[in-house]
């Protein structure tokens, strides 16, 4: 089957298509899917259930027959050509460091940077943005954990690449470095508009990260789709999961001065978030885990909770045998965003809920995951640039 | 200084030209044989690298013997001389460079095959990943990072050339001026009872060798703490 479409296969514009069909020691690799050449689509996973060797596959580490790899409308594998790594325009962040030992740092960065070609990514933006200027003449035996991956990714940044494929890059970091690197990914995707694979078996990380998402089990890629869709997919397992949780793009829409809160909008409702003051406009992505969502049949009148909200319920998904989890969608008649709520049966029996039943949302907690500068390119541009200089002028 | 004989001198000369000769050309070769080895899965790998090692275990004299057949005027050796107008190999310098390579081959080989197992596939991994050819990332990363595997190779090459005595014996045949290097004119100073003569040579035989491993190690030193 597999075999007839590789046949008439083309490498679609804008899409990332991967087919790899392989047994592979003690599990069978089946890993099919596409997303869009934009943005980041994180492999989600457990540790050793294959995501690395798609990732290697990707990059032509690895030579899989009757495979196919098709990027942005480039074809770099099918039955009847393989394109080696070194000439695929790839960018590989590898789980373990992996600096060159023997070269200064900027020998480091320069030493995948094409000759004679122009280049669209400057050496001189790269080192403001990751703020290693500091650090060129260095060894990279003297270098912290954080500077060695930022390096890391410098190097990769410079060598032009189409496509970034990062494999755990915060594995072997330490929760200060993590959280650093973390940030500056984020940043990243907004400086330099590069299209990331990104592998994590952490969901924390991709909620921060991830536009859409690949979960794969056992080597065999389950279901490939759009972050949000997917977390609230009550076909599969991220929604029925004990640490469930959506991650929901909102807007800015102004700031209480008075009380210190930032308002936010999601489609179908406007929640009240302590935070810092951001001008409206500003893409935020938040994060709302089912466990701090409550469910009440009628409108709470006294109540601490800022942000309670009309919902429908469109599905219960058993978790234990104590408690369910249930998918809303915000706003009359639940065609707002969807978010999940964790609540025990003993309440959905007593409350007397049922599927489409209309409730109200009582929302207890909501965190911002990004912490970004306006959209304004001329800002965003040096925000994370003298950040990451104040940072490694402090280290 | 002074007191040293011409004869001496010759010698001297002609041993550090062979030993400096060999082991340029054991680098040459052992290399991509090295390479070779450390990354073939083959069995002919195997195969080939107990071969090379085959000067370890034989008596050095078994495979000047066999080079003496080989490199003699009815060998294969004394066709490819005649190219040149040549009758044989054999009690040559030509041929004395040919056993000595072979001769010290496997300290060569095994040294860099190794710190090219150490290095790993990692490095040329990533190098391939930032857009280097196999052929570039071969130079700029597999020899950089084998650096130690090299300078031992080099000191253990040179010295075990100095060091043949058995093999220059038989294919040079201690002819002056062209193939009596250092060992053999020693033995002939034992076999002549001059012990004034076999002093100078072994005394100044062990200090040549104790500085030229001191000097190697230095070397190294300073390379090492100059790159961390």
């Amino acid at each position: 089957m597999l075999r007839n479409e590789a046949h008439v296969r083309t490498a679609t514009p804008g899409r990332i298509e991967i087919a790899f069909k392989r047994q592979l020691g003690s599990f069978p690799l089946d890993a099919q899917f596409s997303v869009p050449a934009k943005g980041v689509a994180a492999i989600f996973g457990p540790p050793g259930c294959g995501k690395t060797t798609i990732a290697r596959c990707i990059a032509g580490l690895e030579h899989l027959p009757d495979a196919f790899c098709g990027i942005d409308g480039e074809l770099w594998q099918d039955e009847t050509m393989f394109r080696p790594p070194h000439l695929r325009p790839i960018g590989y962040v590898f789980q373990e460091e992996t600096l060159f030992p023997h070269l200064t740092v900027q020998r480091n960065l320069l030493y995948g940077t094409p000759k004679g070609e122009p280049m669209l990514i400057v050496f001189e933006k790269v080192l403001a943005f990751l703020g290693i200027a500091p650090l060129l003449d260095r060894s990279p035996a003297h270098l912290a954990g954080g500077e060695r991956q930022r390096v890391v990714i410098g190097r990769a940044l410079l060598s032009q690449p189409k496509l970034l494929v990062m494999d755990e890059p915060l594995a072997a970091l330490d929760r200060c470095a993590k959280r650093e690197i973390l940030s500056l990914l984020e940043c990243l995707q907004k400086q330099f508009a590069l299209p990331m694979i990104y592998i994590s078996h952490d969901m924390a990380d991709i909620e921060r990260l991830a536009d859409h998402l690949v979960i794969t089990d056992h080597g065999t890629v389950t279901a490939a789709g759009p972050l949000h869709v997917l977390q609230t997919d009550p076909a599969l397992p991220l929604a029925a999961s004990r640490e469930a949780a959506v991650s929901l793009d909102a807007v800015t829409a102004g700031y209480d001065r008075r009380y210190g809160l930032l308002i936010l909008s999601v489609k179908g409702a406007r929640l009240l978030v302590p935070a810092a003051p951001l001008p409206p406009g500003v893409h935020q992505r938040l994060r709302i885990a089912a466990s701090d969502v409550s469910l009440a049949r009628e409108a709470p009148l006294a109540n601490s909770m800022l942000n309670v909200f009309p919902a429908r319920i469109k599905a219960c998904l058993p978790l234990c045998p104590g408690e369910l989890t249930l998918l809303l969608g915000l706003g009359s008649g639940g065609s707002g965003a969807e978010i999940l709520a964790r609540i025990t049966r003993f309440s959905f029996d007593t409350l007397g809920l049922e599927n489409g039943m209309d409730v109200f949302a009582q929302i207890e907690g909501v965190s911002l995951l990004t912490v970004s500068g306006p959209p304004l390119p001329a800002i965003t541009a040096s925000t994370p640039a003298e950040d990451a200089g104040q940072e490694s002028a402090a280290a | 200084m002074g007191r040293f004989s011409t004869e001496i001198w010759q010698s001297l000369g002609l041993t550090i030209e062979l030993a400096s000769l060999t082991t340029l050309i054991l680098l040459i070769v052992g290399t991509p044989l090295a390479w070779w080895l450390a990354r073939s899965k083959s069995f002919w790998a195997e195969a080939v690298a107990a071969l090379i090692a085959l000067p370890l275990v034989l008596p050095p004299t078994v495979i000047g013997f066999y080079l003496l057949v080989l490199l003699g005027p009815s060998g294969p050796g004394g066709l490819l001389a005649s190219l040149w107008g040549g009758r044989t190999f054999a009690f040559t310098f030509a041929g004395l460079v040919v056993g000595s390579v072979l001769w010290a081959l496997p300290f060569v080989v095994q040294p860099i095959r190794n710190s090219f197992v150490t290095i790993g596939n990692r490095p040329l991994e990533v190098a391939a990943t930032l857009r280097a050819s196999p052929l570039y990332a071969f130079f700029t990363v597999a020899l950089p990072l084998a650096r130690p595997g090299f300078l031992t190779a080099a000191v253990l090459g040179f010295s075990h050339t100095i060091g043949a005595f058995g093999l220059v014996l038989i294919i040079g045949g201690n002819i002056p001026g062209r193939t009596k290097v250092v060992s053999a004119l020693l033995f002939d100073y034992v076999q002549a009872s001059r012990w004034r003569e076999a002093n100078q040579l072994a005394g100044g035989m062990v200090m040549f060798a104790f500085a030229v491993i001191i000097l190697l190690t230095l070397i190294e030193k300073c390379c090492g703490t100059r790159r961390t």
